[in-house]
């Protein structure tokens, strides 16, 4: 088998999408037309998906047009993040800018270096890969920052009313949002390979590349992620540290997330 | 009053949150010079929020304040914050030993510093080493004073730092605070404690609805100039804090 799947094939993996609806009518869940709908909605976006890169990545297209499609990624994932932690302010921009810095830094890193080569069918699904990994820590770094200078306003206020600028008096606070949203990603690192094959390692298996070189790739995209990851949330720690406070180092009114849903 | 018997002016101050006003177009001085002056009024009257003004922990939506004559606004506010020290109603040790609290507050204070800075909060004994988290309230909040003191500041703003004490707790404060007084510190102190500020206060100004509502005389009176837009002149009336 070299990994290529036909339209049969597909059709009767649904019969494992019918599996779990059974066991939602079995188990009375109420969850089969949501299990359907999901579903079904997920094959016609890849397929809509899969449709544009092949527009986007063929061989011939200008690289502009890849470019384009990492941009709208980037501003896609900010806009998910803004309806993720809709209580931190102005976090649109700064995940958006912070997804952009660590584009630049990683993937000038594995193109400008040449570890692999500048072209579509490399430059979208790495930067994809970049984005999407990097959106949970973004998210996570972000909310529990805004957490951590909201319940301990009390703390956070001594300090300042000892006359420390806020970029100081918030430094304990950045630590911990930071530390609570990289951690996650180097147990992932360190477990790779142990405890679970990670996805594009498999899925070049699957499509018949030898895991030797199948494992470089992965390698590579794991310390990517790892790279990228790091850089996104302090990107966002920092940026978000500075809008929380005022320009005369007072703590700004944070709401909880239930208050602006 | 010329500028220089004034520790603070408030000048038709408003503070408008979330379209609630904390304070209404207060306007009143503090004076200088006179120990202790407290804050009373009912809860929700405004106390806290007139402290913080004081730092500019919190700034005005209209008005002005006036720190010995000159306009907080255009004062440096770190600055400030290190010349107004605040101790606020619960105790916030930071996580470490006592010694790395102190050192927070002033990262440059020598062994003597730190001593000086204890004793003045009524801490004596070997205090430096000991978990700052694992304290009394009481403690805890005299650990908080020496922190705001190790910066020298010339004024002290107390945000109801005893409410959470048991009373001996709170007669060791007030000692403290009374020395503190006694070698020149000027102190704000509010308090839901009317006894309590009649017991250490100079004066004490009271505050309604977001507004100035007069002046009372505390049992600590040192001055006899008026205070306040209209207050009563006062006299000395006894040390009974001890």
């Amino acid at each position: 088998m070299n990994g290529d799947v036909s339209y049969a094939g597909l059709a009767t993996s649904l019969a494992l999408v019918g599996v779990a609806a059974v066991i939602s009518l079995w188990q009375r869940l109420g969850l089969e037309r949501q299990i359907l709908w999901a579903a079904a909605r997920a094959l016609v976006q890849l397929l809509l998906v899969g449709a544009a890169l092949a527009l986007v990545i063929e061989p011939g297209r200008p690289l502009v047009w890849s470019w384009l499609w990492v941009s709208a990624m980037v501003a896609y994932a900010g806009d998910v993040a803004r309806r993720r932690a809709p209580e931190v302010p102005g976090v649109m921009a700064l995940a958006v800018g912070a997804f952009a810095i660590a584009a630049v830094i990683s993937l000038g890193v594995l193109f400008g270096f040449g570890v692999l080569p500048l072209e579509g069918r490399t430059l979208v699904p790495v930067a994809g890969m970049l984005v999407g990994n990097s959106m949970t820590a973004t998210v996570l770094v972000a909310r529990r920052l805004v957490e951590e200078l909201r319940d301990k306003r009390d703390e956070v206020e001594a300090r300042l009313a000892l006359g420390q600028p806020s970029q100081q008096a918030s430094t304990p606070y950045v630590r911990a949002a930071l530390r609570s949203a990289v951690s996650p990603q180097i147990e992932t690192t360190k477990a790779t390979g142990l405890v679970f094959l990670p996805g594009a390692m498999t899925g070049l298996i699957l499509a018949g590349v030898p895991p030797t070189q199948a494992v470089l790739v992965q390698a590579v995209v794991m310390f990517l992620i790892l790279g990228s990851v790091a850089t996104t949330a302090v990107v966002m720690a920092l940026g978000l540290a500075r809008r929380l406070f005022t320009s005369d180092h007072r703590l700004r009114w944070l709401p909880r997330s239930a208050d602006v849903r | 009053m010329n500028n220089n018997q004034i520790l603070f002016t408030f000048d038709d101050v408003m503070v408008e949150r979330q379209g609630i006003k904390a304070l209404d177009g207060f306007t009143a001085r503090i004076r200088r010079g006179i120990g202790i002056t407290g804050l009373a009024g009912p809860s929700g009257s405004g106390k806290s929020t007139l402290l913080r003004l004081c730092n500019r922990m919190e700034v005005p939506t209209t008005g002005r304040i006036l720190f010995r004559g000159d306009d907080i606004a255009e004062l440096d506010p770190l600055a400030l914050r290190r010349r107004v020290g605040m101790v606020f109603q619960k105790p916030t040790p930071f996580p470490g030993t006592v010694r790395d609290n102190l050192l927070t507050a002033s990262p440059a204070a020598g062994s003597d510093d730190l001593h000086r800075a204890l004793r003045r909060a009524s801490l004596e004994g070997d205090w430096l080493g000991r978990d700052a988290t694992a304290l009394s309230g009481g403690e805890a909040q005299r650990v908080c004073m020496a922190r705001t003191l190790v910066t020298e500041p010339d004024v002290l703003l107390l945000d109801e730092p005893t409410s959470a004490l048991d009373a001996d707790a709170v007669e060791v404060f007030e000692r403290a605070v009374g020395d503190l007084v006694d070698e020149g510190m000027e102190v704000i102190w509010v308090s839901h404690d009317h006894a309590q500020l009649l017991r250490v206060a100079a004066e004490i100004l009271r505050i309604d609805g977001g507004r100035f509502a007069g002046t009372e005389t505390g049992a600590e009176t040192a001055g006899t100039e008026t205070a306040g837009t209209d207050a009563d002149s006062t006299t000395r009336a006894g040390d009974e804090r001890r």
